[in-house]
């Protein structure tokens, strides 16, 4: 079976900064892949590569088993909420509309299949009652679950978050895991973070990044790693999690 | 009240006004969700080098601002995809290069070229029938493609960078988006001149912004807004005996500042019932 992603020797250079080196990973599908590193160290460019909005320096990317040019449609993505222009009057119906839009579908309206799906998309994220409602006057989580469910109306077989959790208050960001988790019997997930413990909980592989990419093809999230892409020794104490994610140390 | 409707030039005046209410209102919409309210100066203010140039070849001054204006957005689409300099510098340079060329072409005319100052503040009292026809004719231009493209605008005025992921043409849309303002701000030149364009395409959809749900709904009131300040202004300029360029870009500019204490109003009791 072809891999959902296959990164090989991706290097992205900003003006001279290199800001992703060497980076490589397959992932098959049904994964869950958390990456986790601090602010400034590529997440959301490594997602962008994947999505085809920046073009590596050098290697390649491909979604199963094609350039993202060709499989666009089975790739989705999760922006940070405040790339939401407040102002724009819109309403949280057609945010999710817009989900639906491709460059073979221009012209004309909105099927009456577009319709039902962006209601499914709106329940899966319990958005459901607000479709009416100006997106921008929502509050951060709100906006958020909107974001998803624009991602979802597309029908996507890979999904890429870049910080979902960062507006949710810790209740509902358990809710909000126990989604990505139903989504993801039907998806691969990939899902960009700086909150450790809650991505460590809940992902199926971890890894780490600060301009390298360290990744050992498991969930174990180990003291070289997290030192490894933070360049500062770091303190990981497991207490209480529902399961070890940390090496016994 | 009677013998205004009497004169020929003031019909064609009116027609001018609700064919550019009704550009204005859509086209003006996305200018200001989209945040391009200088691009669009910019790109009405290079139109100048264009009507300079058809004074000086002697051909209607306004095929060359159609010609300029839509140069001018071609050029900043490209420069905006090669991000070799930042926007707003481009749009300053080509701003004053538009207006330079301009001057220089009516310099190198020769004889006197006593209609200039229509062209930098409007004199919708000179519209002639067959401009009225052209009017058209770019207005029916301009609403088309945006009923054909509406889904598509929003998508990229809205999110850039998604529509990107969705695999829509971006760029070309948002040059399509460049080459409507460019000939709205042409259809606007002769009603309220190239300096004060951009107070026309900005102020309505300004103030609907505040007040509606919908780009659709931004659109309708933003047109309605503007035909109650074009023609008003068009009333009192009449009555006055002022500039009527002028004339509608105050009443419009007296309409914002009246739309900000309503909102005012509207949100302080909208506290109130909170409380």
């Amino acid at each position: 079976m072809t891999n959902a992603v296959e990164i090989n020797n991706v290097f992205v250079k900003f003006e001279s900064t290199l800001v992703l080196e060497d980076v490589s990973v397959s992932l098959a599908q049904g994964e869950f892949l958390g990456i986790i590193g601090p602010n400034g160290g590529g997440k959301t460019t490594f997602l962008k590569v994947i999505l085809g909005l920046i073009k590596p320096d050098s290697g390649s990317v491909n979604i199963f088993g094609a350039p993202i040019t060709r499989n666009r449609n089975l790739v989705s993505y999760v922006p940070q909420y405040s790339s939401f222009d407040a102002d724009y009057p819109i309403s949280v119906l057609d945010v999710v509309l817009s989900g639906r839009l491709s460059r073979s579908r221009m012209f004309g309206r909105f099927s009456k299949e577009d319709k039902e799906i962006v209601e499914k998309s709106l329940e899966l994220v319990g958005m459901q009652d607000f479709k009416k409602r100006l997106a921008g006057g929502l509050s951060g989580g709100e906006k958020q679950r909107v974001l998803i469910a624009r991602a979802l109306a597309k029908q996507p077989k890979i999904i890429l978050l870049d910080e979902p959790t960062a507006s949710v208050d810790a209740a509902s960001g358990k809710n909000f895991y126990s989604m990505l988790q139903k989504l993801n019997e039907e998806m691969t997930i990939i899902l960009v973070s700086h909150d450790i413990g809650a991505v460590s909980q809940n992902v199926k592989k971890i890894a780490c990044l600060n301009r390298n990419f360290v990744f050992h093809d498991s969930k174990e999230l180990t003291h070289d790693m997290v030192e490894a892409a933070y360049h500062c020794p770091v303190d990981l104490i497991a207490h209480g999690l529902a399961h070890r994610v940390l090496q016994s140390h | 009240m009677g013998d205004i409707f009497s004169y020929g030039f003031m019909i064609n005046a009116i027609y001018a006004s609700i064919l550019a209410s009704i550009v204005c209102g859509i086209v003006g919409t996305y200018v200001v969700v989209k945040r391009i309210v200088f691009i669009s100066g910019g790109i009405s203010h290079t139109a100048y080098g264009g009507i300079g140039l058809g004074y000086f070849l002697g051909f209607n001054p306004l095929f060359g601002a159609i010609g300029f204006s839509i140069m001018s957005a071609g050029f900043l689409s490209v420069m905006r995809k090669k991000k070799t300099q930042h926007e707003d510098t481009i749009i300053g340079i080509m701003w004053a290069f538009g207006m330079a060329a301009g001057i220089i072409f009516v310099n190198l005319t020769p004889g006197y070229s006593p209609n200039l100052m229509n062209y930098l503040f409007g004199n919708i009292l000179t519209v002639p029938r067959s401009e009225i026809i052209m009017m058209l004719i770019l207005a029916a231009f301009i609403m088309l493609m945006v009923t054909l493209f509406f889904r598509e605008f929003q998508a990229v005025t809205f999110d850039e960078e998604y529509a990107r992921t969705l695999g829509l043409p971006v760029d070309k849309l948002y040059f399509l988006l460049l080459i409507i303002i460019a000939l709205t701000t042409v259809l606007l030149i002769k009603l309220v001149g190239i300096i004060l364009v951009v107070a026309l395409l900005s102020i309505p959809s300004a103030i609907s912004i505040k007040f509606v749900k919908s780009i659709g709904q931004m659109m309708v009131m933003s047109v309605l807004l503007g035909l109650l300040f074009t023609l008003s202004g068009l009333f009192l300029s009449y009555y006055l005996n002022l500039s009527s360029g002028a004339m509608i870009i105050m009443t419009a500019s007296a309409g914002y500042l009246v739309s900000n204490f309503i909102h005012y109003l509207k949100k302080k009791s909208y506290i109130k019932g909170i409380n």
